[in-house]
């Protein structure tokens, strides 16, 4: 008996299928969009500071080190999560993590700081969410890594808790230190 | 019993309407523009909602933006472009040509040509034709010629 090679088209369509199947079970979580800005400098803004309303801030004030912008809100759970992880990062380690306050009230901003201790240089008031959809943001907390000239090298989406500090952010921002301390 | 369900589905119906938001245009034609831009753009917090259709704050934002956009007089084709640059492929429901969507687009002609070649294979198939030797040819005449054997 000769081999017949049609024999073979419902196992190369099975193939495919897996192929398929295992790249889209591989995109574990399909709210995690990829970020279209990596690598593009953090957007223009101009905002008020949230503890000195008269002052308004700039991109140029994110520019100068490495550093992290992370976007907060009261009425975000998980913020509340990552918050004990980025106050550590802020007094063991010499980043500057600044705050994008996103659709929140000043006061309540300004309580909850009070109550769980500030980790940022400063916040701004984004009450508007302009900056957050110049940032491609979708929800809070999301934290991206800026380079020394305010250019974004990384984001991440959710929680910052230890692991995701210690195996994600903490790699990019000692390469971006090494570039630009070497 | 008729009348309380009746009450509780307008209950829920008005709950429906307070949530969607109502942006004053002033003309019939940029309400229709804006309307078909929220039914297109999806919300990129959820997996699968247009803008027009989802409470999520983000799609609030967005819905007010594209509202902005329209009174400063932006063209449809800016306005997707300004979210595509932002939220990427992931918020048009209708995915540029791409490194990325390229599959999307061509993977129908893809098959349609597949199924083609092989219905052409199988229209065009010669049917088999089994080898038997001289003497079961002999047998079969034999049977042909006598009807019996």
């Amino acid at each position: 008996m000769t081999f017949n090679k049609s024999l073979l088209i419902p196992l190369g369509v099975f193939a495919l299928l897996v192929v398929f199947l295992a790249l889209g079970f591989r995109l574990q979580n399909p709210h995690l969009l990829p970020s279209v800005l990596i690598d593009k400098p953090f957007p223009e803004f101009e905002l008020k500071d949230l503890r000195e309303t008269g002052l308004l801030r700039t991109v140029a004030d994110l520019t100068g080190e490495v550093s992290l912008v992370n976007v907060w809100a009261t009425w975000c759970p998980n913020c509340l999560v990552e918050h004990p992880e980025l106050l550590r990062i802020s007094r063991e380690t010499d980043l500057p993590i600044y705050g994008v306050n996103y659709n929140d009230d000043n006061e309540k901003a300004l309580g909850w700081l009070a109550r769980h201790e500030n980790p940022y240089e400063f916040s701004v008031v984004d009450d508007k969410g302009t900056l957050a959809i110049d940032l491609g943001v979708y929800g809070a907390p999301e934290t991206f890594v800026l380079d020394t000239r305010g250019v974004i090298r990384f984001r991440h989406v959710g929680p910052v808790t230890p692991e995701v500090w210690r195996e994600t952010l903490l790699p990019v921002v000692e390469h971006l230190q090494g570039i630009s301390g070497g | 019993m008729a009348r309380f369900l009746l009450a509780m589905m307008f209950a829920v119906s008005i709950n429906c309407f307070a949530a969607i938001d109502a942006y004053p245009f002033p003309d019939e034609q940029l309400q229709q523009r804006y309307d078909g831009l929220i039914a297109e753009l999806r919300c990129p917090q959820c997996l699968n909602t247009n803008l027009a259709g989802s409470d999520a704050m983000i799609a609030q934002d967005l819905r007010r933006e594209v509202h902005r956009m329209l009174l400063d007089g932006h063209t449809d084709d800016e306005i997707l472009a300004f979210m595509h640059e932002r939220y990427g492929d992931f918020i048009l429901y209708r995915p540029r040509l791409g490194a990325g969507t390229l599959v999307l687009w061509l993977g129908p002609l893809l098959l349609l040509v597949l199924a083609g070649l092989v219905w052409f294979r199988l229209a065009h198939a010669q049917p088999e034709v089994l080898a038997i030797n001289t003497e079961e040819q002999a047998r079969l005449d034999k049977l042909l010629k006598d009807g019996g054997v």
